[in-house]
């Protein structure tokens, strides 16, 4: 199986400038891989740097060091060295991400939010709305909603939107960040059937699940992040 | 996705005298790519933006833009003629203030319609026919194009100014502030115009804002100023979630929530 | 320059200084090489106010020889206060000849009208001027007018243009209609009405304009190619008259109104009154030329 995913030696800390320079270390000596076709997820406590390590891979953080290579257009990639523009590239190609909440734009209407990554990648806007408007119906978000903007949905309708938005492409890589963290137990089903039709399809996944049921469904791995813990080899 | 970048600025400066108004400013600017400028007042961000659309001449420094043709030409050494034929052909520049950017004694019609008849449009039916295509894209009524911008509300000024300046099919638009002293419900729905028409028109664009909000919605890319140099620059989202410099910390910090 | 009679010894040939002349004839030969181009010269006090034709006025003065035959119009009419009163200057100040009769003028100062007899070679008209910047409209600043000129960015003429189809409906600029010479600088042909703009264009006549108090001297050499701005679905159009002047019948001449009485009767009638006398002294009559020739003046 292809691993389009390779993980080494990553650290990441925090300098607090505005609290006298104080430097928080969050992760180091991070190595991992994913293989296409499996589902992985990051298990650890709160606060032991989880959602950190999927924004370093989606490269929404900064990596003080090591590397994240990924197969990207035939190639690999060094996404901790990667300029941005690479790093757009890799977005919009090959890395998905459903993030822990929505970020809303003004005036889109929610099948647009859900069709724009497809669009982005040259789909058809028609094609891509009508697909947009299959995974809102199979995530059970009334159809009323779905020509209004996002911002003033509830928790659970927003994550949602979330969701369809990062299933609707086919990107080979899937990070999750806790997408069923405000669904109620059907809504959950819907996302671990489409965790599994990913899988299906030989896409690398990589997720936090907190819930028990849906971890136990989906998980192929479980990778402790306690073990990267930064205090441990800073110290 | 375009390999080439349409825009390479290396090592710019400008001094006033011996005060600094921005120095040894480097980057490249990709076809379709919105690059944010941010900065607290009296950061460098206006006269950066003055240096680059070449309404200013930096004191050292080099920028070079491909022109229609693939050719790399240093603004600096172009005649007046030439760049003054870019900044209303390739170019566009949205002022904050609407009035510095329109003619506010002519008809909005007029207003879209000049940089065609610029660029040697002599066929009246055709300027108008494109001058109502492009108010509606801004979201102006029709039967306002024989208006003076001078009867419009602050946001229609703005978006009519939009208009002016991308009838021409620009590659590169230059914004200070396009967003500042309007209402913040005006404010949205020009953002989301502004979004939707770069996106559209895979416009390249460099928007010098205040408003970290402005930036994460408009740009993918962003530089922070400070004193007239560039202390961060990255991705957008990068940026604003992991700044790293001490003073693009205390900007973040600063605001509520973007 | 020139020794003068005795009766004028207190003026200079023609009043001003020959310096002057000198400055303002290089200003005039730069202007003729570069059709077109408003070319500024130390505009001078005349014994007259601005608005009266100081620049035409500074203009003739420089050319006017003693040989010259000088014909004086104001809008068409020979008879006007201005016409007569700049007629009567230069009859002073140059003791020159001086005719109402376009064809025997070698130099024909005008305001606002371009005689309807043909120019010939030889003929100057000397067109006075109250705003050179045909940009002015919709451009306030001379520093950005002037740029425009030199980078050929002439957008904003058409701007005006399109206001005014937007207005009206159609092109409703009437006179001072902005022109292009030899495809290079546009030009504001001094308010002359539109009528006349073709005259303007290829004229064997060497044609000079004054702005005295903006300061401006510019000049079309003979056979200059002279365009009128327009659209290409809105073409240039002289203004057409359905009928002829009631004093003369000429036709495709330019007419003036003229009211005849308290109950708004009125009649068009020639506005270049030359043109009007020599035909009727020819004989041609129009509906309402009285039965008896009578002088005009
Ligand atoms: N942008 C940031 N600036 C400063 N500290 C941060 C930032 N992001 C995360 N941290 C800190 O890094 C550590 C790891 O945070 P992270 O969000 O990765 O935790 P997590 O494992 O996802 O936690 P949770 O389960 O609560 O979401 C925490 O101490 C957090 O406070
Ligand atoms: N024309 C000028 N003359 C002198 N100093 C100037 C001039 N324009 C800007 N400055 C100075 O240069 C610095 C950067 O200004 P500016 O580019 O306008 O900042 P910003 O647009 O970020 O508010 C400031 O210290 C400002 O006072
Ligand atoms: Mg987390
Ligand atoms: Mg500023
Ligand atoms: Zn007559």
């Amino acid at each position: 199986m292809a691993t389009p995913l390779v993980v080494s030696d990553v650290a990441k800390s925090f300098t607090m400038h505005l609290r006298d320079g104080i430097r928080l270390p969050v992760v180091a000596g991070v190595s991992f891989s994913i293989r296409s076709g499996e589902c992985a997820v990051l298990g650890g406590p709160s606060g032991a740097g989880k959602s950190s390590i999927l924004k370093m891979l989606y490269g929404n953080y900064a990596v003080d060091a090591g590397q994240i290579i990924v197969q990207h257009e035939d190639g690999l990639i060094d996404l901790a060295t990667a300029s941005p523009r690479m790093v757009l590239a890799v977005r919009r190609l090959t890395i998905g991400y459903v993030s822990q909440f929505l970020r809303t734009v003004p005036r889109v209407s929610a099948l647009d939010v859900v069709a724009e990554p497809l669009v982005e990648r040259g789909e058809d806007p028609d094609v891509a709305r009508n697909k947009a408007r299959a995974l809102l119906a199979q995530l059970n978000l009334p159809e009323k909603l779905w020509m209004l903007p996002p911002a003033t949905f509830s928790g659970g309708e927003q994550q949602r939107v979330n969701i369809a938005r990062g299933f609707i492409t086919e990107h080979p890589i899937l990070l999750l960040d806790e997408p069923t963290a405000s669904l109620d137990a059907s809504n959950r089903d819907v996302v671990i059937a489409l965790i599994a039709a990913k899988k299906a399809a030989g896409v690398a996944l990589l997720g936090i699940f907190h819930d028990h049921d849906v971890r136990e469904a989906v998980a192929d791995r479980v990778i402790d992040v306690t073990a990267f813990a930064a205090g441990k080899i800073a110290a | 996705m375009s390999d080439v970048p349409l825009l390479r600025v290396s090592a710019l400066s400008k001094f006033y005298g011996s005060r600094i108004g921005c120095e040894n400013v480097s980057f490249d600017l990709w076809p379709g790519e919105v690059l944010a400028v941010v900065g607290e007042s009296g950061s460098g961000k206006t006269t950066l933006l003055n240096c680059l659309s070449t309404r200013l001449l930096p004191s050292s420094g080099t920028a070079s833009y491909r022109m229609r043709d693939g050719q790399f030409r240093e603004l600096y050494r172009m005649s007046e003629a030439e760049r003054r034929f870019l900044m209303r052909t390739d170019w566009g520049f949205v002022h904050q203030n609407p009035a510095d950017g329109l003619r506010m004694t002519v008809s909005a019609g007029a207003n879209v319609g000049e940089r065609l008849m610029a660029v040697g449009d002599r066929h009246y039916g055709k300027i108008r026919a494109t001058a109502v295509d492009w108010l509606s894209r801004v979201e102006i009524d029709e039967d306002r194009i024989d208006d003076e911008p001078r009867a419009f509300s602050g946001g229609m000024r703005q978006r009519l100014q939009i208009a002016r300046n991308l009838v021409t099919g620009p590659r590169l638009v230059f914004m200070d502030e396009p967003t500042g002293g309007l209402d913040v419900s005006v404010q949205a729905r020009l953002l989301d115009l502004l979004r939707g028409l770069v996106t559209d028109l895979g416009l390249a664009a460099i928007v010098v804002t205040h408003d970290l909000a402005v930036a994460r919605l408009l740009s993918q890319r962003m530089m922070v100023m400070k004193d007239g140099r560039v202390v961060e620059s990255g991705l957008t989202d990068r940026v604003l979630d992991d700044p790293r410099a001490p003073y693009t910390q205390l900007l973040v910090s600063s605001i509520l929530q973007v | 320059m020139t020794a003068q009679p005795t009766d004028i010894a207190t003026y200079n040939f023609a009043y001003l200084d020959e310096q002057t002349k000198r400055m303002i004839r290089r200003a005039i030969l730069k202007g003729i090489a570069i059709p077109g181009y408003q070319v500024p010269f130390a505009s001078r006090e005349m014994p007259m106010p601005y608005g009266w034709g100081t620049g035409g006025v500074q203009v003739t003065a420089s050319i006017i020889g003693p040989d010259d035959v000088l014909k004086v119009i104001d809008q068409g009419a020979d008879d006007t206060t201005n016409a007569v009163s700049i007629r009567a200057f230069f009859k002073k100040v140059a003791n020159v000849a001086v005719t109402t009769e376009t064809a025997k003028a070698t130099i024909i100062q005008t305001r606002h009208r371009i005689p309807e007899h043909p120019l010939t070679s030889g003929q100057v008209l000397v067109y006075q001027v109250p705003i050179p910047e045909p940009l002015r409209f919709l451009e306030p600043r001379e520093t950005e007018t002037r740029k425009m000129h030199a980078l050929e960015e002439y957008g904003l003429m058409h701007v005006k243009l399109y206001e005014d189809i937007a207005r009206h409906g159609r092109i409703a600029t009437t006179y001072a209609y902005p022109v292009k010479v030899e495809g290079r600088y546009v030009m504001d042909p001094s308010p002359t009405p539109k009528f006349d703009n073709p005259k303007m264009h290829r004229s064997p006549a060497l044609q000079l304009f004054g702005a005295g108090r903006e300061k401006r001297i510019y000049a079309l050499p003979p056979f200059t190619d002279v365009v009128s701005l327009d659209f290409e679905d809105h073409p240039f159009e002289v203004q057409t008259f359905d009928q002829p002047c009631a004093l003369c019948a000429a036709e495709n001449v330019y007419l003036d109104e003229v009211i005849l009485d308290d109950h708004g009767d009125h009649m068009f009638v020639c506005s270049d009154t030359d043109h009007c006398e020599k035909r009727r002294e020819q004989g041609r009559r129009g509906d309402l030329a009285p039965e008896t020739m009578e002088p005009t003046q």
